[in-house]
């Protein structure tokens, strides 16, 4: 039975974790993402699971990298500057083969930058962040259902790549309210046996959960490994939305919450005679190039629109290979671009 | 004939990679002979730190999984709060557990998390080439402190368990040494403590270990140990520091 409800992006993200079986969750306060911290400090609660508040946002994800070496599926949660402190336990868990949740409610940066939505920290999600080759599947949610659905599917997807997910939202996302609806009914999907994991050597022999090779050529082998994995996610799990893109003239690429905006103006300039379609990546890692291509081959402008300098830009010129069709609309700091400033700006660039 | 003394069956038969005189090797094989007494093997899960012990799980024959370097408390309440009822220690040097992962043992400590820590204090960072640690002696030379230590720039010998006595959620705190066979046999007893201490969710437990390191103090393995019974204790007095099990 499906119900409705009113709720904030971040709790609708604390509902699909717990509907998704994760029943450890460990965080530290950091403005936007509070009432995530807050909702899973109950949910965990009533679920009989385990919640920590940590004493920093190093400590809440080493205490993941713990819990999930153990076989729980598991999450925390924070924005910019505390992600930017998990970046060491995420090149650890992935290093470790190590599922994980890990949720980033961004804000304006650099520094302690302000509280205010902004999409900054794509680089850091996308491009590494922490140390060493490794990628990290990264989920963009653009509506508050999706901040629910998504978490949902990042816990499968974990289990499945014995990876860290990150599911990339930003403050507007976390605390604006819109209607949810749920399946009641609904349970944990891609449960998977764990072999690997830290319970004991009973009836087994003993095991370790390692990101340390020392051996001749051992490292290079486990990256081998990991590479060949990061290119199997690409292949089955690249995930993107295009929207009017056949015989568009102007395609958007924009992600998140930017991409909401994005879509009114396509559908305006559409109307106003600009045949305008949009390519939204749900996964930003792994990055749609080939729908971007595909969609952008006949168009005369691709515009990227970002709440950044310019982030996901790298990798639109990587997929349309041709930096004449190529223009981007930024607000940085909290800034948000309006539906009036991209149609402007397609506008100045006919 | 009767076999009196074997490797125990949680120590895989394996040389290690310690330098000769090294603490480490008698630390690994007292709490692998507890844990064996206590038929804990199958049911331990151990957590090894960032430093010269960061390949225990080498030498120890139960499921055993890195930290990132001083996280080592963060990772084994993870562990322990999904599966309380095994037997979880985290192993740590003091350049782990007194400088980049003070935050974290003391947190653990104050929530009371039902865990035992193994605390092995050398007064050096051994891996990385004797360099000056928190729990370093004044006036010791070490390669980040060639004038030796000196209280005005460096500070002074960080006392972990003394700080930490008053921590309601901490249940036992004990400092021991291996510089002779009484004190290796104390050593074991306490170990003993902390693992019992946890498995009757007693709560959190340290055991500090008084650990020769003859390759970054200068001496040879004898004198090493003659240092910890003259010098170090002084610094460091063996004893129970805190017991309310």
């Amino acid at each position: 039975m499906k119900k409705k409800y009113l709720s904030t992006g971040n709790e609708a993200c604390g509902e699909g974790a717990v509907r998704a079986g994760c029943r450890f969750y460990a965080g530290y306060p950091i403005t936007p993402q509070n009432e995530l911290i807050a909702y899973m400090s109950v949910r965990m609660e009533e679920k009989k699971g385990t919640f920590i508040q940590a004493e920093s946002e190093l400590a809440a994800i080493n205490m993941l990298l713990g819990a999930s070496a153990a076989g729980a599926r598991v999450m925390t949660s924070s924005s910019s500057p505390g992600i930017s402190l998990k970046m060491e336990g995420i090149s650890y868990m992935a290093g470790c083969e190590l599922p994980a949740v890990i949720v980033n409610v961004m804000r304006g940066g650099p520094g302690l930058g302000n509280i205010s939505t902004a999409q900054g920290d794509y680089f850091q999600a996308t491009k590494g962040g922490g140390h060493g080759d490794y990628r990290m599947v990264v989920l963009a949610p653009a509506n508050v259902q999706e901040m629910f659905a998504f978490t949902y599917d990042a816990f499968a997807l974990a289990d499945r790549y014995r990876t860290p997910v990150m599911i990339l939202s930003d403050g507007m996302l976390g605390q604006m309210m819109e209607p949810l609806e749920i399946d009641e009914d609904m349970k944990p999907a891609g449960i998977v046996k764990k072999p690997w994991a830290m319970t004991g050597a009973k009836g087994r022999d003993a095991q370790r959960v390692v990101s340390l090779f020392l051996g001749d050529g051992a490292l290079e082998a486990h990256n081998e490994k990991l590479q060949k994995k990061y290119r199997e996610i690409e292949v089955k799990e690249t995930r993107c939305e295009t929207y009017n893109t056949d015989g568009a003239d102007v395609i958007i690429v924009a992600y998140g919450l930017v991409s909401r905006m994005a879509r009114a103006a396509a559908d305006r300039l559409t109307a106003e005679g600009i045949n305008t379609g949009l390519v939204r990546p749900i996964t930003v890692w792994p990055f749609p190039y080939e729908e971007i291509k595909r969609a952008s081959k006949d168009a005369l402008q691709v515009l990227t629109v970002e709440m950044s300098a310019g982030q996901m830009l790298e990798d639109v010129r990587l997929a349309v290979q041709d930096d004449s069709k190529i223009s981007f609309y930024g607000r940085m700091g909290g800034g948000v671009p309006t539906e009036e400033e991209i149609i402007e700006k397609v506008n100045s660039e006919q | 004939m009767a076999k009196r003394f074997t490797r125990p069956e949680s120590m895989k038969d394996k040389a290690t990679h310690y330098c000769p005189g090294c603490g480490h090797g008698l630390a690994h094989r007292l709490l692998c002979e507890v844990i064996d007494e206590m038929g804990c093997r199958e049911t331990t899960v151990a957590i090894a730190p960032v430093g010269c012990a960061v390949l225990a799980y080498d030498y120890w024959d139960f499921d055993t999984m890195e930290a990132p370097h001083g996280r080592t408390p963060a990772v084994a309440t993870g562990v322990k709060r999904v599966l309380p009822d095994r037997l979880v220690f985290t192993y740590q040097g003091d350049g782990d557990l007194a400088a980049i992962g003070t935050a974290e043992i003391i947190h653990a400590g104050n929530r009371g998390e039902n865990l035992s820590v193994i605390f092995v204090n050398n007064g050096v960072y051994g891996m990385t080439g004797g360099q000056m640690a928190p729990t370093t002696l004044l006036g010791q030379r070490t390669a980040t402190s060639q004038f030796t230590r000196r209280s005005a720039t460096e500070g002074f010998p960080l006392k972990i368990l003394e700080m930490m006595k008053d921590l309601k959620g901490v249940s036992y705190l004990e400092r021991t040494s291996v510089h002779s066979p009484k004190e290796v046999l104390n050593t074991k007893r306490a170990i003993a403590k902390s693992f019992k201490t946890q498995l009757d969710n007693k709560g959190f437990s340290i055991v500090e270990i008084l650990s020769p390191c003859p390759t970054y103090w200068g001496l040879d393995p004898v004198e090493s140990m003659k240092r910890i019974e003259t010098e170090v204790v002084q610094e460091y007095p063996i004893g129970v520091i805190k017991d309310s099990v």
